[in-house]
């Protein structure tokens, strides 16, 4: 299943039943971040992008409302806002120099899109148009601005293709439904230095050992720790699992975005983009109650303010339907015309899903888990770091998997598709410097022995255990413990069930025996993952006693910059079998860069 | 204990569960000569979508069904797949769409290669549309930096052919792709079309001469079967025949 030109090819050897290929530059995964290094390391290094998945299957496809770009096309507009805006969207947890880089290099980040042939929806006079989104403003907070370039509500399909196209016409390595499951580091000069990735071949069930020079992660998120999601299937944050058990750090892990408006019951997602073009968010009683929790923005206050209000709704008894559990998005006011040109995508989906026909009825909605706003830690270059000050040589993350941070504790709607071009592109550029001058480091002695290790837990499991089984009592706990609302009790009793649930992931079994296509296989590894990471997350949330962002504890509801204004960074350590989290992750702190923004009150 | 918003929301229709038979056509490349029909009783609820019940087979009773999904709601194009008959995406059919009083039918799509069980081999699709330039052809990027121009009604010429997904719906649903595996298929000139028909495009010519080809669209027999399996509303045919008249007529 792979298409790479034949240069590329006659460079892969085979040795003891493993492939092995060089490349200067490997990036791994196929989405929005991904493809966007790619075109740019593609033309200037030998590039392979390995994925997972066909390239058109990555997430970045069911974005839907806009990328953010002060254009100022339809009305006065300036990157300074925008980097305003990010930074209090994220409630003071952004690195201020990055979110200033993201909103500067945002405008021709949109004009690379456009050149590349990426149809936005347009103005009268012919300029990309622009739209409103939640948390981005006119001066400062003063009221909504057209900030969100788009193409209908299909934005993230059209960034996804466009990309496609440009990795087509370059001629890009790709090697689809390549899932890489390890990291090679090799010790050189006391430190480890990453030599490659090692990728299981779907098709085929071999090894295939990827030397290069520098290794771009761009693997996407994790919300398949949670049960209700907006995420794909496949985003079971396969990277930055890698990543953690190389004992690397990960940032910010308890922070997760829920999205306001999934459909009820689903998880699927309706834009944000439906609030942006005019919809109302409205209680059992027809109530718009997002004007009593953000009088100024209303229902286009940030997402975490919006879904804190949609749960406390509920809590009070004015949720909707015969269980009163659900809310309405409205966009019954508008005219048909517009949400056919604009919205045809999100209501089409309730049309399927949940059988409400939106030009005449409200669409029940809920929250759903939406997007990781920490993740592998990373310079504004893109290199990963090692540790607080120091760097990986060679090693670049970028998009969801990553955190510069430039979501800080809450990511602003179109900031993401934002973030993967930008430090996509940044990724690339940066890895094509760095191998100009860089050797190959050399490998290990097996290279392959990490990959090994995992093939063999999972494929000699004679147990009793089915994946399937243990991944759901993950999500539900997930969803009941660590969702919008946060105790130390009850993070206490997923963290237990975390705990039991590794145990029993030892003892799985697969019916799957064969090499060919084994998903069976695939899904076991993917719960390690998933396992890894929930773990992570739900003890970095247990030590953040404060309130922040997407991280709402009900027993320390106040932010607290005194003691949490900084970033928090967990490290695998000791034995990674130990049953207790505490005696195998270590926690540490980053501080926050703040520039020209100093803490203040956020209010809407 | 429990703060979180209750996840288990109902959605408006009461639920009801009931047992749905499906009978999967299953191939094992590594011990089966042939494919085999199996069948699978499902517990479902009517707002349930065929990858719910695939799902459920693998996660419950079987691991070793082996199908590709991803996104499972419409967007991705992993699980296209023939139901009943129909090509379609099993995250966008419902059970409640299909008469249960009978078994449902599920394969691979047909006219490439079968790998696994729902799985074919998508390099011939690929290819096909990597055949057909599917990038903007322009000299260069824009001399001051900024967008190119394009009015509204230009960007809607050429809007629904921007929807495709990729899924090879339309592709393994057309008869002359299943016996003529050279044809480019409604895919590709979908794609083709998609930037045919773009007012920033140059390349229209260099197009047109490639689907000119005697395996380019003069192969189409207008079945409307692509039409029919577009799982976005897709246009097909009609996208098609708009590429053979800007070929008679020597440009867009």
């Amino acid at each position: 299943m792979t298409s790479t030109n034949t240069e590329a090819e006659s460079a892969s050897t085979m040795i003891d039943g493993v492939h092995y290929h060089q490349f200067d530059i490997v990036i791994v995964g196929a989405g929005g971040a991904g493809m966007r290094a790619a075109i740019e390391a593609g033309p200037h290094a030998r590039t392979a992008v390995i994925s997972k998945l066909y390239p058109t299957r990555s997430h970045t496809g069911a974005a839907q409302g806009g990328m953010a770009a002060a254009l100022a096309n339809v009305e006065e507009d300036n990157w300074e806002w925008h980097t305003y805006d990010t930074v209090k969207g994220g409630d003071y947890l952004v690195d201020q120099d990055a979110a200033e880089i993201l909103a500067k290099e945002a405008i021709d980040a949109v004009i690379d899109l456009e050149n590349m042939g990426l149809p936005f929806n347009r103005t009268p006079d012919g300029k990309i148009d622009q739209r409103r989104f939640g948390g981005h403003t006119r001066e400062h907070g003063s009221a909504a601005v057209r900030r969100a370039c788009f193409a209908a509500d299909r934005t993230g399909h059209m960034i996804l293709q466009t990309l496609f196209q440009n990795c087509v016409r370059l001629g890009i390595n790709f090697f689809n439904e390549f899932y890489v499951l390890d990291l090679v580091m090799t010790k050189v000069d006391g430190v480890d230095q990453p030599s490659a990735v090692v990728a299981y071949e779907l098709a085929t069930g071999e090894l295939h050992v990827f030397r290069s020079k520098a290794i771009i992660f761009a693997t996407g998120g994790y919300g398949k720790i949670y049960k209700t999601t907006s995420n794909a299937h496949t985003l079971t944050g396969d990277g930055v699992g890698i990543i953690w058990r190389k004992g690397l750090p990960l940032e910010d892990m308890e922070f997760f975005q829920f999205h306001p408006t999934g459909l009820a019951g689903l998880g699927i997602l309706l834009s944000e983009a439906a609030r942006g073009e005019g919809a109302i968010l409205r209680n059992a009683s027809g109530e718009r109650f997002m004007e009593r929790y953000t009088p100024t923005l209303k229902d286009l206050a940030p997402r975490d303010i919006v879904s804190r209000s949609m749960a406390t709704e509920i809590r009070e008894g004015r949720g909707a339907g015969p269980d009163k559990d659900y809310l309405y998005l409205d966009i019954t006011h508008l005219e048909p015309a517009v949400i056919d040109e604009k919205l045809p995508d999100i209501t089409e989906f309730a049309r399927t899903y949940l059988g409400v026909e939106p030009y005449t009825e409200p669409v029940p909605v809920l929250p759903t888990a939406h997007y990781a706003m920490g993740g592998i830690p990373t310079t504004n270059n893109a290199e990963v770091l090692r540790n607080n000050t120091e760097t990986v040589k060679g090693l670049y993350a970028a998009g969801e998997c990553a955190c510069v941070s430039v979501h800080g504790s809450n990511r602003l709607g179109t900031n993401s598709l934002l973030d993967i071009n930008v430090f996509g592109k940044r990724a690339g550029k940066n890895a094509v410097e760095y191998v100009k001058t860089a050797p190959f480091v050399p490998l290990p002695e097996n290279p392959t022995a990490g990959v090994q290790a995992i093939l063999d837990m999972v494929r000699s499991g004679d147990g009793t255990e089915r994946v399937g089984a243990i991944r759901k009592e993950l999500q539900d706990s997930m969803d009941r413990n660590a969702q919008i609302f946060r105790t130390d009790e009850s993070l206490s009793e997923v963290t237990k069930l975390i705990e039991r649930l590794r145990a029993r992931y030892k003892n799985i079994a697969l019916q799957d025996k064969g090499k060919r296509f084994n998903t069976d296989l695939l899904e076991a590894i993917e719960l390690g993952f998933l396992l890894d990471l929930a773990e992570v997350l739900v003890y970095s949330a247990r030590n953040r006693k404060e309130s922040r962002g997407g991280h709402m504890r009900e027993d320390y509801p106040e932010r607290d910059d005194k003691n949490f204004l900084k970033h928090t960074m967990a490290y695998l350590t000791g034995d990674p079998e130990s049953a207790e989290a505490g005696d195998h992750i270590r926690l540490d702190f980053k501080p926050v860069v703040i520039t020209n923004y100093p803490p203040m009150e956020r209010k809407y | 204990m429990s703060t979180a918003v209750t996840s288990a929301a109902k959605v408006p229709e009461p639920i009801a569960t009931f047992t749905a038979t499906f009978i999967i056509r299953r191939f094992d490349p590594e011990v089966d000569e042939e494919p085999r029909w199996q069948d699978f009783d499902v517990e479902m609820r009517a707002t349930d979508r065929i990858l719910d019940a695939l799902h459920k087979i693998k996660w419950e009773q079987d691991g070793s069904l082996t199908f590709r999904r991803s996104c499972a709601h419409g967007v991705c194009g992993s699980d296209a797949m023939r139901i009943n008959g129909k090509n379609r995406l099993a995250c966008k059919t419902l059970i409640k769409d299909l008469d249960i009083s009978k078994p449902i039918y599920v394969e691979a799509i047909k006219g490439l290669p079968l790998e696994k069980d729902l799985i074919v081999d998508m390099e011939p699709f690929f290819d096909s549309f990597r055949s057909v330039n599917p990038f903007l052809m322009v000299a260069g990027p824009t001399k001051d930096g900024k967008e190119r121009v394009q009015s509204p009604v230009e960007r809607a010429r050429f809007d629904d052919t921007t929807k495709c997904i990729l899924c090879a719906a339309c592709t393994s649903s057309c008869p002359v792709f299943w016996t003529d595996g050279q044809y480019f298929g409604p895919a590709a000139i979908v794609n083709a079309h998609r930037f045919i028909f773009d007012s920033r495009d140059e390349g229209a010519k260099v197009r047109l001469d490639i689907l000119n080809d005697k395996e380019g669209v003069w192969r189409c027999r207008t079945t409307f079967n692509c039409t029919d399996a577009c799982p976005r509303g897709i246009q097909v045919t009609q996208a098609i025949a708009e590429v053979k008249m800007a070929i008679l007529r020597g440009k867009p």
